[in-house]
């Protein structure tokens, strides 16, 4: 795994002239932490993620990576720059193989290093392993979202951008999808972005708490201190 | 039982062309969801090219050679230029590009190299081989085309199935924006996808033309046919493209050799419009295709 880097969002504006889905959004996340970002939908939050990842271009602002811009950068060079984003609906290339899939991970990495990364990834999701050879589309949803989480890692990135993982999972699966997330911290480190509409859960394990409301950044504190405001929790993030 | 014979060997060998065309519109089609109306034309062009340099050296195999590269050129030229500007416009904007393009390539052929009608050797005899007294209705020529495109179809399944740009350009015809976020360039990809289905095209330009004449349109028949087979395939797959290729071959070969050469054209476009109408996704493929 690369080593973890800072993530800084200045002013970023997107989306369009007359209605910004983004309007003047700053946030930062520091190297090595969890950030939660809530909101109602609507709220901004994919096109914070797809704005950062250079899927949508910004009209104004700066995005940082360990403090050298990123902004309007192609997603392939902002991809080989560290920033790993796992969109809303996984994205499972349901044609190919789950080693397949893992392979495009692996495409930045050396081809000497190749083969050991994805041994670590199997050793690390063994379910992963065990059915490397069946199509992607066999697996559930649960194992799905381990499925692009450890793409994700394959790339070895400085900072994970995780767009909504708990989707359509079960409590159980969403439990353990929040659990591995925090894992990922602990272990290795990484700086995470994690947009979830189940502010509970992703509060539960995040380090800090950013929320937005039609494009702005309406509160941010740490994750327990946004957990505690009963006031915030009613209006913006439903628990 | 002989004419079925020669029947059946003669269209596998025709629908052997049918399949590369319609591999190069699979390409074409899995990396970009464009169909390249324009495929016709190339090939037509890159067979001139192959005339040209035949005439000036004298030797069949460089201009064999030159015009698959020539195919190559023009494939990623094309992609560049014209068609990757309207890949995030409405799809109707590729359809009339690629329809453009095919006007234009005509045309110039035309200004370049005259209307008339020119012969264009085959790579070898073009007279049916003979096992004592039964003709097998395959020459030489025949068993090369053959060889040929499943030569160039087993290249390439081989290159998608087993090599990095293979995985590059399944994972972008499958979901580009994944792909980029995962660090593929796809541009080069979609480059690559088109430079390859100008190879192929081009290979079947040098291996049809020997059995036609070559004209500015010349290909607009064997577009339609290569297209019908790729349909019959189902647009996806590449294996559906070589036997959507070889199952038209073998129905238009019976068609002309039991009904009369005159119904081929016809059949071929019975062909198309009864899968169209009956199987729309084609036999190889479960999913809905887009209409285009």
């Amino acid at each position: 795994m690369s080593e973890a880097a800072t993530l800084t969002v200045e002013d970023v504006v997107a989306g369009y002239v007359a209605a910004p889905v983004l309007d003047g959004v700053s946030i930062g996340a520091a190297a090595g932490t969890i950030t939660a970002v809530l909101g109602a939908n609507g709220a901004g939050k994919t096109t914070l993620l797809r704005t950062i990842s250079g899927l949508i271009r910004p009209r104004a602002g700066r995005i940082l990576l360990d403090g050298a811009s990123v902004t309007k950068r192609s997603p392939e060079d902002i991809a080989r720059a560290g920033i790993a984003h796992v969109p809303e609906g996984q994205g499972v290339i349901t044609e190919l193989t789950i080693e397949e899939n893992l392979r495009v991970g692996l495409l930045l990495r050396s081809s000497r290093e190749r083969a050991a990364a994805l041994a670590d990834i199997y050793e690390q999701f063994p379910v992963l392993g065990e059915r490397h050879k069946r199509l992607a589309a066999t697996l559930s949803g649960g194992e799905r979202q381990i499925l692009v989480i450890a793409r994700a890692l394959l790339t070895a990135p400085r900072v994970l951008l995780l767009d909504e993982p708990s989707l359509g999972l079960a409590p159980r699966t969403v439990a353990q999808v929040m659990d591995l997330v925090r894992k990922l911290r602990d272990d290795t480190g990484l700086t995470v972005l994690l947009v979830e509409q189940n502010a509970r859960s992703a509060l539960a394990i995040a380090d800090q708490g950013i929320v937005l409301n039609l494009g702005k950044v309406v509160a941010r504190a740490d994750a327990d201190a946004l957990a505690a405001d009963e006031s915030l929790r009613r209006h913006y993030l439903g628990f | 039982m002989q004419e079925f014979l020669e029947f059946t060997l003669g269209g596998l060998s025709t629908g052997m062309i049918y399949a590369a065309i319609a591999l190069s519109l699979v390409l074409i089609w899995r990396g970009t969801r464009v169909l390249n109306y324009s495929q016709g034309g190339m090939a037509m062009f890159t067979t001139y090219v192959a005339v040209i340099v035949i005439n000036k050296t004298g030797s069949y195999w460089l201009g064999f050679a030159v015009a698959l590269a020539a195919g190559l050129v023009l494939g990623a030229f094309l992609e560049r230029t014209v068609v990757r500007p309207t890949l995030r416009k409405p799809s109707l904007n590729a359809v009339i590009v690629t329809i453009g393009l095919l006007i234009f390539l005509e045309g110039l052929a035309g200004i370049i190299y005259g209307g008339q009608y020119r012969s264009f050797p085959p790579a070898y005899s073009i007279r049916g081989i003979t096992v004592g007294s039964l003709a097998l209705g395959i020459s030489p020529d025949g068993l090369f085309t053959a060889a040929a495109v499943l030569a160039a179809a087993g290249v390439l399944a081989l290159v998608f199935q087993y090599t990095s740009v293979g995985l590059r350009l399944r994972a972008t015809a499958f979901n580009p924006d994944v792909a980029r976020l995962l660090g593929v360039r796809i541009g080069r990809v979609l480059t690559l996808g088109w430079a390859l289905a100008g190879l192929l095209g081009a290979l079947a330009g040098l291996l049809v033309t020997p059995t036609t004449f070559l004209y500015p349109n010349s290909m607009d028949a064997i577009f339609v046919l290569g297209f019908t087979a790729a349909v019959i395939g189902g647009l996806e797959s590449p294996v559906g493209a070589v036997v959507g290729g070889l199952i038209l071959g073998v129905l238009l070969s019976y068609v002309g050799g039991y009904l009369g050469s005159d119904l081929v054209e016809i059949a071929g476009l019975a062909a198309l419009v009864a899968v169209l109408m009956l199987r729309p996704a084609g036999l190889f493929s479960s999913r809905a295709v887009r209409r285009v």
